[in-house]
């Protein structure tokens, strides 16, 4: 019995100031920079891990990968039906249909990327229970799964546009900024996101009505220029939304006809950098409540 | 039985030197989960409602898992954790992991300890193959670093049939397997262990124990906890007895075992004299003996 010490009369920890260097407060989250730098360490599992649930995500289905080309091709075609053949919100838009496949493939991308980003923490609890990682890296991953997609239709949308009678211009170029910047800002909004349904699980529940209000509320199958028409102000405020943004952006360069006034780039590339920036801030703010149970 | 008792003291790592730097400091600890506890109408929506419109907080219940834990590790050491079912003992681990913050005193560890636990799949719907190489990088290898460790991980798992197959497929036992080989590549500062092996056969579980001997001999703390006692008896040099949240005996891994054998089973010293009277004691015996569970909580 001599080793045998009852816990009760156990001695005290050594006091903060004794500790070792090198020894650090369990669940503590690290600094922003030192946090970031963990965050580059990590860059190579953030490309597998991508790469391979991309590979993952369709594998059950008989079509496979197809479905990556397949979805935004019958969502398009779906409100190709709706609303320019029955309900004729076209009026007023040249080239509709490039416009409508633009709005879409655009769209879906950051409502894809907000949508994973929800999910990020919850389904990889596995991973992030066992083993010490930066999390933001999970939405990192899920946003570029959404980016390869986006990827994947740009090749699709382009053919589309062409058979709609569109000729390749210089500006063609400028959609590359634009994508660059809507991948920031639908970073920026998965960051967010995936912090509030990590704490809030009901966001999930309601998150697919959300998402689309904002499509009804971005322009995507009528032009927000022609219905503002008479109303300036409601025109101002949908042109901070900054999924109209996106979207207007890349018709301008795509569309002979449709043009963007300059303050609109402005407007997106503000939403890109805040997001972005604020996201990340907002996701490391919880590093630490993020594994769960 | 002087002889078994030997061979378990050679197989058991030895205690740290008396000056050995900390690697866990535990400091009056208290954990606590909070849960929603809707005892009635707990499907009712207009129940929902009312809470939400009232936002009354006696539905929280508070559950008291760890009341004042305080105690230091030092590197080489392997700590075993016994208690019944509902004593804490994950909990605790939890906390020493960094998953759950503690709710009064603070912990402190070297370097980021790693979790094993039991259900915990990494990534189901992938190749045992992808989730080596993605286990590694997550770790923070390098590709170069997670290739070079890809084969010793999965000869050490035993797995070269499976390591194709969706992890989905896998056994609780074949992926307790993998996780520890993945998490074990890398040296771990400290290394949480919870019931993660209890799955593993014989022979995994002789090649895991090695491999925890190997971790404590390079100066790693082990946490390990499980409800055969063998395991604990031939692995860890320490033994923390936990019951309701509380530490009861903190110290040498045969005395605070025997001591905890006598509360709850008292026939226990008894019958393994009896076993190796008859030489019936063999290495494999550990799991399922001396398997002690007290009230669920």
């Amino acid at each position: 019995m001599t080793e045998l010490r009852l816990a009760a009369d156990a001695p005290a920890a050594a006091p903060v100031s004794a500790l070792r260097e090198g020894m650090q407060q369990a669940g503590a989250r690290p600094r922003l920079g030192a946090y970031l730098g963990q965050l580059w360490d990590r860059r190579h599992f953030i490309a597998s891990y991508t790469r391979a649930n991309n590979e993952v995500m369709y594998s059950r289905s008989f079509l496979g990968q197809l479905w990556q080309v397949l979805t935004p091709l019958l969502n398009a075609a779906v409100y190709y039906l709706v609303f320019g053949l029955l309900l004729h919100t076209s009026r007023g838009t040249p080239n509709f249909v490039a416009f409508l496949v633009i709005g879409i493939f655009v769209f879906h991308f950051i409502q894809q990327s907000v949508m994973r980003g929800s999910k990020s923490i919850a389904n990889n609890q596995g991973l992030i229970r066992s083993l010490h990682f930066p999390r933001a890296a999970l939405p990192i991953s899920t946003t570029g799964q959404t980016c390869i997609q986006l990827m994947v239709s740009m090749v699709v949308m382009v053919p589309i546009v062409l058979l709609t009678g569109e000729r390749p211009a210089l500006r063609w170029l400028l959609v590359v900024p634009d994508l660059v910047l809507v991948t920031s800002f639908a970073l920026g909004a998965a960051f967010v996101i995936a912090r509030i349904s990590a704490h809030i699980p009901d966001t999930t529940a309601l998150l697919p009505f959300v998402l689309r209000s904002w499509l009804y509320l971005s322009g995507i199958f009528y032009s927000i220029e022609h219905i503002t028409k008479h109303n300036p102000s409601i025109k101002i405020l949908l042109e901070l939304n900054p999924g109209a943004e996106y979207v207007e952006l890349a018709r301008a360069a795509l569309i002979q006809d449709a043009n963007v006034q300059l303050r609109i780039w402005a407007f997106a590339t503000a939403w890109a950098v805040v997001a972005l920036v604020g996201g990340l801030v907002f996701f490391w703010r919880a590093e630490e409540t993020y594994a769960r149970g | 039985m002087p002889v078994a008792e030997t061979q378990r003291a050679i197989r058991r790592p030895p205690p740290p030197e008396p000056g050995a730097p900390e690697t866990v400091v535990v400091e009056d600890v208290h954990l606590i989960y909070r849960v929603a506890g809707r005892r009635r109408k707990r499907n009712e929506a207009s129940g929902a409602l009312k809470r939400l419109l009232t936002r009354t907080e006696q539905n929280i219940r508070e559950i008291h898992a760890i009341k004042g834990a305080t105690f230091t590790t030092r590197r080489g050491e392997s700590v075993g954790l016994i208690g019944p079912n509902g004593s804490g003992k994950s909990t605790l681990l939890r906390a020493i992991a960094g998953v759950m913050p503690p709710a009064q005193g603070r912990i402190y560890t070297e370097g980021a300890p790693a979790l094993l636990s039991v259900g915990a799949v990494l990534i189901p719907e992938m190749s045992g193959e992808r989730n080596v190489l993605l286990g590694c990088l997550a770790m923070g290898m390098t590709r170069e670093e997670a290739e070079d460790a890809y084969d010793g991980i999965v000869e050490f798992s035993g797995l070269e049939d499976a390591i194709s197959l969706p992890m989905s497929t896998y056994s609780s036992g074949m992926s307790a397997r993998l996780r520890f080989a993945i998490a074990t590549a890398r040296t771990h500062e400290v290394l949480l262990i919870d019931e993660a092996l209890a799955t593993g056969d014989a022979q995994f579980r002789r090649r895991s124990e090695k491999r925890i001997r190997e971790l404590c001999d390079a100066a790693g703390t082990i946490f390990l906890v499980s409800h055969g006692l063998q395991v604990i008896r031939d692995t860890c040099n320490r033994v923390i007895w936990l019951e309701k949240g509380e530490m009861v005996m903190d110290g040498d891994t045969d005395e605070v075992i025997d001591a905890y054998e006598d509360r709850y089973d008292p026939d226990a010293r008894t019958r393994r004299q009896q076993m190796i009277d008859e030489g019936a004691v063999s290495d494999d015996g550990g799991f399922g003996g001396g398997d002690v569970t007290g009230g669920e909580m």
